[in-house]
């Protein structure tokens, strides 16, 4: 599997975060290597044979739609400095 | 003394709880002054904990308590309320949460005393507990400071061989990482069947591989701990609902006419001939008390599994690592530029190497064009591999292999590898993970005075038979000081 320089920075942009040059250098070859080694995958035989996300088979899991008791609006905000009117406030937006 | 006998000894006012805590406390701060198996003793805690229980029992409405003044450590990544709870990772410092993990809550219940957040590699990004994140301490072995303790629940495992108290340690597993520390610091370890204890409060690194789990000093003390926390909740969707078992009832019974499966692709190549012979010796005592052995072969587990492994766990842990962002909680910056500038800013900052490099394989593993060759193809491969287990579990009660294939390594040996060597310490232990199994490590020996581990495997909530096998293995020396 070839990874080059512009994959990763596109990859790394995807997941919101930048690499140093140093970064890139170091990362390069061990990603390389990893992706290597885990596209011996495709030597297994898998037509025919359904994916498995869950490694128990689990049903439908609901819950019954009612309202219930839930932290507090001045609790969830008292984790963050970044805060105005009771709402939280991120970096501007446009 | 085990801790079901401790619990005795409280009830029955031998034992004072407050005077006892405040002693335990006083050692976990010496023990972490040269071992670094604590990100945060929660000393207040323990002691509001302790003055708490002492007024029960005084009032004899303690007597049901099954963890009476047991002194348990929890894993960083576990939410205890109030206590910084970061998963070993900068991004979350200053982080307390508002509410307790479901399986701290039932501990609590039970009259566990919380004693501290352990150690753990970031997020539980590891096997040898170095993937500490920036500004967290590695734990040390307990028996050679120079050694790794294993990862990720290393504090877990450190601290549940080095206290002389009864102690239990909450754990978690998502690829190894409680039987891989247990084995490294000469402990039990149980990662249980998946879904059994909720995953509510817990700091997600892969949603379909997460189970906490239990380290202690004997059987009966992880069986205990994981009897108390599981059970059936609401709060988590995967969470199945059996009926609890009480583990602690099957050590001790007969193990005759059990069938245990030797795994040969998990014997030869790559193993160290010191963990090989104390394991074999492991097989000759289950022998020796009935039970029957024979090898098989697990070829898909043992093959593919580590490949399977981390194109899943990497997928997962990339999504769940998109809501650390410097927004509602842990690390901020000043709120300048556009959102995507404040999130890179903040991410790029406080993720360690590791977190960086999984977050970016399992990015990459479900971009489109990359997803049905990466991700889906182990999705894929993960079937066959559940299948595999499921169609042995029809001929054995457990599988049996080493829980690493070497003793604990230096630092200095860690530091010379490259990521993927490093994914290597956990080339057996993924398999059960992936399969959602319930393992064992058991400390079976010891090889220039370091701890082997032999590995128990299970079918689905079949927990009990490999505590009782494990049981067989108690009288293991302990090297507490």
């Amino acid at each position: 599997m070839n990874i080059d320089r512009k994959l990763l920075e596109h990859v790394a942009e995807v997941a919101r975060i930048k690499l140093s040059e140093e970064e890139i250098k170091k990362f390069l070859p061990q990603l390389e290597e990893a992706l290597e080694f885990f596209s011996k995958l495709k030597e297994v035989n898998t037509d025919d044979v359904k994916p498995s996300f869950q490694p128990v088979e689990l049903k439908n899991a609901m819950r019954e739609d009612k309202e219930k008791k839930c932290i507090s609006q001045d609790d969830a905000l008292s984790l963050t400095e970044h805060k105005k009117d009771g709402y939280f406030k991120g970096p501007r937006a446009v | 003394m085990q801790c079901s006998e401790f619990v005795e000894k409280v009830k029955n006012n031998e034992i004072d709880i407050v005077e006892h805590t405040h002693k335990v406390i006083e050692e976990c701060k010496k023990i972490n002054k040269d071992y670094n198996y604590f990100n945060v003793v929660s000393e207040e805690l323990a002691l509001v904990q302790a003055n708490k229980l002492k007024k029960l029992i005084n009032g004899k409405k303690a007597d049901n308590k099954k963890l009476l003044g047991v002194p348990v450590s929890v894993k960083d990544n576990i939410c205890v309320k109030g206590v910084e709870s970061t998963a070993g990772s900068r991004i979350l410092k200053g982080y307390k949460p508002l509410f307790n993990a479901t399986a701290v809550e039932n501990a609590i219940n039970q009259g566990a005393i919380v004693i501290g957040k352990t150690s753990q590699d970031e997020f539980g990004f590891g096997g040898f507990s170095v993937n500490a994140g920036l500004g967290f301490k590695i734990p040390k072995n307990p028996f050679d400071k120079e050694r790794s303790c294993g990862g990720s629940s290393g504090g877990a495992g450190g601290l549940a061989q080095k206290a002389t108290f009864p102690h239990i340690a909450l754990g978690e597993s998502t690829g190894g990482s409680i039987a891989c520390p247990a084995n490294f610091c000469g402990v039990f370890g149980l990662t249980p069947t998946y879904g059994i204890v909720s995953r509510y409060g817990l700091i997600d690194y892969g949603n379909s591989l997460d189970k906490i789990g239990t380290l202690g000093k004997s059987s009966n003390d992880a069986g205990l701990l994981q009897e108390v926390i599981s059970g059936y909740d609401e709060k988590d969707s995967t969470s199945l609902n059996v009926e609890n078992e009480r583990y602690t009832e099957y050590l001790g019974g007969s193990v005759e006419g059990l069938k245990v499966g030797i795994i040969k692709e998990a014997f030869g190549k790559g193993n160290e001939k010191a963990v090989e012979n104390q394991v074999y010796k492991g097989i000759e005592t289950l022998k020796e008390k009935g039970v029957k052995a024979e090898e098989i072969s697990l070829e898909m587990p043992i093959k593919y599994g580590l490949a399977t492994y981390y194109m899943i766990a990497t997928s997962e842990a990339s999504t769940n690592l998109a809501k650390y962002c410097g927004m509602r909680y842990g690390a901020a910056e000043k709120l300048r530029g556009s959102f995507n500038e404040y999130f890179t800013k903040v991410r790029s900052k406080n993720f360690g190497d590791e977190a960086k490099r999984r977050v970016i394989l399992g990015t990459f593993a479900r971009m489109a064009g990359h997803r049905d060759a990466f991700y889906i193809k182990a999705a894929k491969v993960r079937t066959k591999i559940i299948n595999e287990y499921k169609k042995a579990f029809k001929q054995f009660d457990a599988l049996i292999s080493p829980t690493v294939p070497i003793l604990p390594p230096k630092f200095s040996e860690i530091e010379k590898l490259t990521p993927l060597q490093n994914y290597m310490i956990d080339s057996i232990l993924v398999g059960p993970n992936i399969a959602g199994l319930p393992h064992l490590s058991v400390p079976i020996g010891y090889d220039q005075n370091l701890p082997v581990g032999m590995l128990l495997t299970g079918d689905h909530l079949q927990e009990k038979k490999l505590l009782q096998l494990g049981n067989l293995f108690e009288t293991t020396k302990f090297h507490s000081s």
